[in-house]
């Protein structure tokens, strides 16, 4: 983080350049992201992102925490898909443990992160929208997004630091009208989506304001490690739900939107169409959620039902064992990479024997996809860099961590 | 599920496309392999890493073309104190590999990566800033996440996480 130097490294390269800067209280910065801009006139000479005002030193924190501890942290990372942060962080501590999850928790694990990334794509097309002038859309997703978090709060009792994935399964048995609620939603859902479609898709001054700008080749966008759909936006047909199942996604049938050119019409496209599947998979879980528990059986991990808890001896004493001094996870290292709405989320998890993890470390999809941004936005028009911005669905939490 | 125990054996996991293309290449770069929990990890030396990469980064049969991460642990006090793990995935055939380097405590340093992909720029950034690893011919060594004036870097153990400062 730069910021105590007024223009690290940038100095105008001509007399005819000036410095811009841009954010980090910027509106369409999303966060506190702050560019440094070289402009000539309109046009983006250079461009450089400056990052490290929301750093909170996670990676850290977890260090002095037990593993179950650690959950709550990692909903802060990604505050737009807290659920998705929870499944790899879970997943990554059970492949190190050797826990096999029961196929309940394993569909309502899939249920309710595909809620997660529509709930983060409405937030990203309501303020991608926003940034580009239409206002209408704001206000349509996020009525929908209100019922998602209803939903979240039904099953976790929190609307947005849900929690609700745990290291064995997920937290609780969903309340009884739950599935009905979710029932409702999905029906209701791909009628909205048309109506967002509606407003944009064919609109031309939408189309005049994404189509052809911001482009980057699937050949740049490799190299530079873009993922999700900035990876897909270019035409590269990659998405790990798909090519490395996780959590029973091989069960679900769905398509990967692409994209051809790789500007930021082709990004919109994709995730406006991942809407569309995400909802699909959704009604799929629905129709065929298994029934059984929805923890591992593993009392030393896991803990026991509150119920039991209070009127079996056994419970209580692995309940008081978990809360006071953890669960030792056996030598060993690993990398568990999902799909999050912004791309390739990985947590890489070093274990010493312990009963705290030795390293945790989070990759990033938004950090690197925003090295993409210098090289969509150099050479074209001041105005596009913040289309471009929108185009990539930054969320500053995650880079900074 | 009962965890399998590690394979170590070079003999035995040379069907993995990387393990073969880098033994093929310089047996003594690779110091070591490991196959555990389903994920392979191979060992660099320090000096032959980023050639490596470049190989297997344009490996024929099977193309790493994609570098998901750059991240580092600290083995403080024991020596060599640091490892600097790269992940590397190929779009093409779904792989994924662990490459890993050992680094000693005293003025960690190794080749930047930023030559074979761009985009390591960033992720080798954070390395040097929160662990105080530099790499030889970066662009931009610059810190990333904490401010310019910073002293002391983070991640390590040794770094004091309580009391004035």
């Amino acid at each position: 983080m730069a910021h105590l130097t007024p223009t690290p490294a940038l100095e105008p390269g001509q007399d005819k350049t000036m410095i811009l800067n841009m954010g980090p209280q910027h509106p369409s910065t999303h966060g506190v992201l702050r560019l440094l801009l070289e402009i000539d006139g309109e046009t983006v000479v250079r461009m450089m992102p400056d990052i490290g005002f929301l750093h909170t030193g996670i990676e850290k924190t977890c260090e002095a925490k037990f593993y179950h501890q650690v959950v709550p942290l990692t909903d802060r990372i990604d505050y737009l898909c807290p659920l998705t942060n929870n499944l790899c962080y879970a997943l990554a501590v059970e492949k190190l443990l050797g826990l096999e999850i029961p196929p309940r928790a394993q569909w309502l694990r899939v249920m309710m992160n595909e809620l997660t990334r529509i709930n983060s794509h409405l937030v990203w097309l309501g303020t991608h929208a926003m940034d580009i002038g239409a206002m209408t859309v704001f206000l349509y997703c996020f009525r929908e997004r209100e019922d998602i978090l209803r939903l979240f709060e039904a099953i976790s009792g929190q609307r947005m630091m849900t929690s609700y994935f745990r290291i064995g399964g997920v937290a609780l048995e969903p309340p009884l009208d739950f599935f009905d609620r979710v029932r409702k939603f999905a029906n209701r859902f791909p009628s909205k989506v048309d109506e967002y479609e509606g407003l944009l898709t064919g609109n031309p001054i939408w189309m005049m304001r994404t189509k052809g700008v911001a482009t980057i080749s699937a050949e740049d966008a490799i190299a530079l490690g873009a993922s999700g759909p900035t990876l897909r936006g270019s035409g590269v047909d990659i998405d790990l739900r798909r090519d490395m199942p996780y959590t029973g996604y091989e069960n679900f049938k769905f398509n990967v939107p692409l994209g051809k050119e790789g500007d930021v019409f082709d990004r919109y496209l994709c995730r406006v169409r991942e809407l569309r599947e995400s909802i699909g998979i959704v009604q799929q879980t629905l129709d065929g959620i298994p029934s059984g528990p929805v923890k591992a059986n593993a009392p030393k991990v896991v803990l026991p039902d509150r119920e039991k808890m209070k009127t079996e001896m056994e419970a209580l004493i692995y309940h008081f064992k978990i809360v006071t001094e953890g669960f030792a996870v056996p030598e060993g290292e690993v990398y568990q990479a999902v799909e999050s709405p912004r791309g390739e989320m990985g947590y890489y998890i070093v274990s010493d024997g312990s009963a705290k993890p030795y390293r945790v470390h989070m990759r990033a999809a938004c950090l690197a996809n925003m090295q993409t941004l210098p090289k969509m936005c150099e050479g074209r028009l001041l105005a596009d860099v913040v289309a471009a911005i929108g185009s990539i669905d930054i969320v500053l939490g995650e880079i900074d961590r | 599920m009962a965890l399998a125990p590690a394979v170590t054996d070079i003999e035995q996991l040379k069907g993995h496309p990387a393990v073969a293309r880098l033994v093929g290449w310089n047996p003594k770069a690779v110091e070591g392999v490991k196959f555990d929990r389903e994920e392979m990890t191979i060992c660099i030396e320090r000096s032959a890493i980023r050639q490596a990469c470049a190989l297997l980064r344009d490996n024929a049969n099977c193309p790493f073309n994609y570098l998901s991460d750059i991240t580092c642990v600290d083995w403080y006090p024991s020596e060599p104190r640091f490892e600097v793990i790269y992940h590397l995935f190929s779009i093409p055939n779904k792989e994924r590999v662990r490459l890993k380097v050992k680094l000693s405590g005293e003025t960690p340093a190794l080749d930047s990566l930023t030559s074979v992909w761009p985009g390591a720029n960033y992720f080798e950034r954070e390395v040097f800033d929160l662990f105080g690893v530099r790499f030889n011919g970066h662009p931009y060594l610059r810190r990333l996440l904490m401010p310019e004036n910073w002293e002391g870097h983070p991640l390590r153990k040794d770094y004091p996480v309580e009391g004035y400062r």
